[in-house]
């Protein structure tokens, strides 16, 4: 029964999607408010039907419905209950239907939230949403159904695949939707304006906040699937340049460069095609993200299940809408001419500086990305674009961003003047050099890159720390700093917060990389290991039973300092259902970094292999992380920030200037 | 297509030998040439398992491949002998670094020609912005008009 | 101009995907670069008992051969053997097997089992000839012509419609 209703639930959606795609642009055509008005109704109509649709899945999954296919070869009874909900987004047909459950939610919150928007605007926004969710509708009736029926039922289903059935990948896939979904607002509010014919500050100021929402939300979805693969995948690797891991990193790029740029067209109505370009690239970039997945063009190891009629149905989807809105911008860029001009030297220009990197960045991991193709496509063999290009590319255009991210919050809107910036960058710049220094001396010169990198992130630290200092007056006035640090805004702690948590993530990088010691050997129990200073003392295993997995246990007690820190226990495990041997790294995490231990096979006479690692600083990566996601959240819950729609009615105005 | 699909997965879900070799890796004696062999694996793509590299890998072949590294290197073999020993077999496809080469210009030089694409459209050629004529006597009297009149409004 | 660039990469990224879909062409296939290269030197021991060992002057015969890498463990390997039953018996092409890493008790007793389509047998437990060949798991077949060259080179199973549509026409070219 509630597959039927799920089924027919996304029938009616599609209906309400087509209506709220088509008419309202019909009203904003011929100045109709009621049938403008339908792009609200619209909306909300969708909204209920993703809900109940996505309640019917869900509960097919937590009753163990066997009889629905895809509850029948995603889930298991003997799942637990949170693997049986994770389930539901765990698979291609039920994160499809996430996706739509959360394209209607954002559409709902923006008619919701923008009745103050200008009801032609409003609409057009609204109906270029819906457009969206017909397109996914339509995927999911005609090629990825989640509701089809199976018959006779079977009585256990296959099992989710062991891999995902872990807290971290539980969560890392919706994190991800949420941030690919929030940008298709910005893409939407990018189509509607160029429609319009017309991008004004208040523009920007309605798209900043959802574009900061997506790039928290990716922020976070990246930083869960690379947590993941540190402990779970057994060599501690946490980032390997993957097709799908580039997949999400670019739209995080162009989503950091959109909320900059964003900053531009609002301060200084300038940027302004641009910044229409970001938007629409950055929720491309998602959708090449969801085709690249799905389809099976590029290799990866987190593919779903490939289906060719899918994946030309994707091509097809992303020809319209990417190809679509790229003509249109084609058409209407010359309308969006800059009013606003800033000086060479001002916080401006260092924002035109890190939208040129971050963006030329994103689109380097996407030539990288898809060179294999190229080149296989003109007949030029095959090759291999592997972490070095990436890493290559990384070090030439990430350098320079950091310094223009050191230098920009220094600068005053406008016309800044060099001389103070200057007074806070020679500081940062000696520190910054002297840390570079010495880490070559110490390690006796073994290190260029590392230092540079090394280099790199404490000038940007010291410089978010002496741009505090600056704007409280520390050294000037002491006495009243306290007061003036109590003032800080949230959108300012925001940005300081983001910029140093891109600084921790550096430090983690370099000094991970670089100094990482690692010991692969074959122990007997009792055996000692010692690992940069730390001893090992392998105790021996024991087998352990899990819900639906057997595993055996290593047990390895490090001492350092003189006295027991931890015991670590890593598990190589068998699943059940379906059979699958996952590892399940042993992990300490310590102030300095963390002990890392897994265990192998077992190599006779009661002994067994194991790698025993351990990795300097390495939580700096996931601290820096959730550093930058604090920061995007103390920035978007900054009042000044928050939807900040005009009252007044001169303000409404502006946004509907262009749209006579 | 779909049973194409299918037969390959079977291929490589069971390409594992059924009897394992030895497990312990055997490090060369001398440190450097293990310092140097190591480097190597890093750089060499494990051919079974997608997007690893060699030192990343469980896979039987992929141990193989670092057997033989260690072998050559042992032997006096320059990294770059190895490189090609591997190319030789498997094609450009194993090294994780693409070689510098006709098919490979454009990539290694896509960064700097990315900047100055970006960088054309991020500076879109602004129309020249027609500089306002100087308002005739008759609008100048209009304009006043007006700013008064809204100074009137404010104060009221 | 720059306001078509967006238009013209996104146009090219939907064809050149458009084009890789549409080619039958499968990702994770490794071409081989030994097509148009002489057979690497070799030597295994036979599976047969007393016979020579095998070298690459068994395979230049003056008429095209397929060298086959498979092993007992080979679950594929079991489903195209019907194939290779038919290559030898009724095309009359002699076929060599090559059983990697396989031990060959075993690897005698997959043949006793399913029979034995192989003119002529190698045993290459440690998979180094493999590796020189650039085998990158089992099943692949190649095929070499009278001169010893190798010519074609078959990745997994021959299964489905692939005797016909991609083996066989290779073969003919040759002859």
């Amino acid at each position: 029964m509630a597959g039927e209703l799920g089924h027919f639930s996304l029938i009616l959606a599609l209906i309400f999607a087509l209506i709220g795609a088509t008419v309202p642009h019909i009203g904003a055509a011929r100045g109709d408010a009621r049938l403008m008005a339908l792009g609200d109704r619209s909306v909300f109509a969708q909204f209920l039907m993703a809900i109940s649709a996505f309640s019917a899945l869900t509960y097919a999954f937590i009753t163990s419905d066997f009889s629905v296919v895809n509850v029948a070869t995603n889930s298991h009874t003997l799942k637990p209950m949170l693997y049986k909900v994770s389930g539901v987004w765990g698979n291609h047909e039920g994160s499809l239907l996430f996706w739509v459950l959360i394209l209607t939610l954002f559409g709902a919150l923006v008619s919701w939230r923008g009745q103050k928007l200008p009801l032609q605007f409003r609409s057009r926004v609204l109906a270029v949403q819906s457009l969206l969710v017909v397109g996914f509708l339509m995927f999911i009736l005609f090629t990825s159904n989640p509701f089809l029926r199976l018959d006779p039922a079977p009585l256990e289903g296959n099992g989710l695949n062991p891999l995902l059935q872990d807290p971290g990948l539980a969560f890392h896939p919706p994190m991800l939707y949420l941030g690919y979904v929030g940008l298709s607002i910005a893409f939407s509010f990018a189509v509607a304006a160029l429609l319009e014919g017309e991008v004004t500050p208040l523009w920007a100021r309605w798209v900043r906040p959802w574009a900061l929402l997506a790039w928290v939300f990716l922020t976070g979805g990246i930083a869960l699937g690379s947590w993941w693969a540190y402990y779970e995948l057994g060599w501690g690797g946490w980032w390997f340049w993957d097709p799908v891991e580039n997949a999400s990193f670019m739209p995080w790029l162009a989503a950091a460069a959109l909320l900059h740029s964003a900053i531009v067209v609002e301060k200084r109505d300038a940027l302004k095609s641009w910044t229409i370009l970001l938007a629409i690239v950055a929720f491309s970039l998602s959708l090449l993200g969801t085709f690249l997945v799905r389809s099976g063009v590029v290799n990866s190891v987190h593919a779903f299940a490939t289906d060719p009629a899918r994946g030309i149905f994707i091509l097809a989807f992303l020809g319209i809408v990417v190809g679509g809105s790229m003509a249109l911008y084609a058409w209407r860029a010359p309308k969006m001419a800059p009013s606003g001009l800033f000086g060479v030297v001002s916080r401006e220009s260092a924002l035109v500086v890190n939208n040129i990197f971050l963006s030329t960045f994103a689109a380097v991991v996407l030539v990288g990305t898809l060179y294999p193709l190229f080149v296989e496509a003109f007949g030029a063999g095959q090759i291999t674009v592997g972490p070095p290009f990436f890493e290559y590319a990384a070090a030439v255009l990430m350098s320079p961003l950091i310094v223009a991210l050191g230098v920009g919050p220094l600068l005053a809107w406008k016309r800044g003047k060099v001389s103070r910036a200057f007074q806070i960058v020679v500081p940062a710049l000696v520190v910054a050099l002297v840390a570079g220094t010495v880490l070559v001396w110490r390690t006796s010169g073994g290190y260029v890159m590392t230092a540079i990198g090394f280099g790199l992130a404490i000038w940007l630290l010291a410089s978010v720390f002496l741009e505090i200092a600056s704007r409280i007056k520390l050294w000037q006035a002491p006495g009243k700093a306290w007061a003036r640090f109590a003032k800080i805004t949230r959108a300012q702690w925001g940005m300081s917060l983001a910029h140093a948590g891109l600084g921790v993530i550096l430090l983690g990088v370099t000094i991970s990389e670089a100094f990482t010691t690692e010991d692969l050997r074959v122990m007997a129990p009792g055996d000692t290991a010692t690992v940069a200073g730390y001893d090992f003392t392998f105790e021996g295993v024991a087998p352990v039973a899990g819900p639906n997995f057997t595993a055996v246990r290593g047990f390895f007690t490090v001492r350092g300092g003189g006295e027991t820190l931890t015991t670590l226990t890593p598990e190589d495990r068998v699943y059940t259902n379906p059979v699958m041997n996952t590892t399940e790294a042993g992990i300490y995490p310590l102030i300095a970094g963390d002990l890392y231990a897994v265990i192998g096979e077992a190599a006779g006479a009661g002994r067994w292999s194991v790698r025993l690692y351990f990795k300097p600083m390495i939580s700096a990566l996931w601290l820096g992380a959730l550093m930058m996601m604090i920061g995007g959240i103390l920035s978007l819950s900054d009042r000044r920030l928050r939807i900040g729609l005009p009252t007044g009615k001169k303000k409404v105005q502006a946004i509907t200037r262009g749209a006579a | 297509m779909i049973r194409f699909f299918k037969m390959v997965t079977l291929v490589c879900g069971f390409s594992l030998p059924a009897y394992a070799v030895a497990v312990d890796e055997k490090p060369l004696p001398d440190p450097v040439q293990e310092a140097q062999a190591r480097e190597l694996m890093k750089e060499i793509r494990c051919l079974v398992c997608q997007n690893q590299s060699i030192e990343d890998s469980n896979a039987e072949l992929a141990r193989d491949l670092r057997a033989i590294v260690r072998e050559r290197v042992a032997l006096g073999d320059s990294p770059d002998n190895v490189r090609a020993y591997l190319v030789d077999r498997y094609g450009d496809w194993v090294l994780l670094k693409p070689p510098v080469k006709s098919s490979t210009y454009f990539l290694w030089a896509s960064p700097f020609f990315a900047v100055l694409v970006i960088a054309a459209l991020v500076f879109r050629r602004r129309r020249a912005v027609p500089t306002a004529a100087p308002l005739s006597d008759e609008e100048q009297a209009e304009l006043q008009a007006l700013l008064a009149q809204r100074t009137g409004e404010e104060r009221s | 101009m720059q306001r078509f660039i967006p238009l013209i990469i996104v146009s090219a990224l939907v064809l050149l995907f458009l084009g890789m879909m549409l080619s039958d062409r499968n990702p994770k296939e490794i071409d081989s670069v030994l097509i148009g290269r002489p057979v690497p030197a070799f030597s295994l021991e036979s599976l047969a008992q007393d016979a020579p060992v095998l070298t690459e002057a068994d395979l230049k015969t003056g008429k095209p051969v397929l060298v086959n890498f498979f092993a007992s463990w080979c679950v594929p390997c079991r489903a195209e053997h019907e194939n290779l039953m038919v290559l030898a018996g009724q095309y009359r092409i002699p076929v060599i097997g090559i059983a990697y890493k396989n031990e060959a008790d075993k690897a005698r007793g997959f043949l006793s089992e399913l029979g034995n389509p192989f003119a002529k047998t190698g045993l290459d437990l440690d998979g180094r000839v493999g590796i020189d060949w650039g085998v990158s798991g089992v099943p692949e077949t190649f095929l070499v012509d009278g001169e010893g060259v190798i010519r074609y080179r078959h990745w997994g199973p021959i299964v489905g419609d692939s005797l016909e549509k991609r083996l066989l026409p290779e073969l003919e070219r040759l002859q």
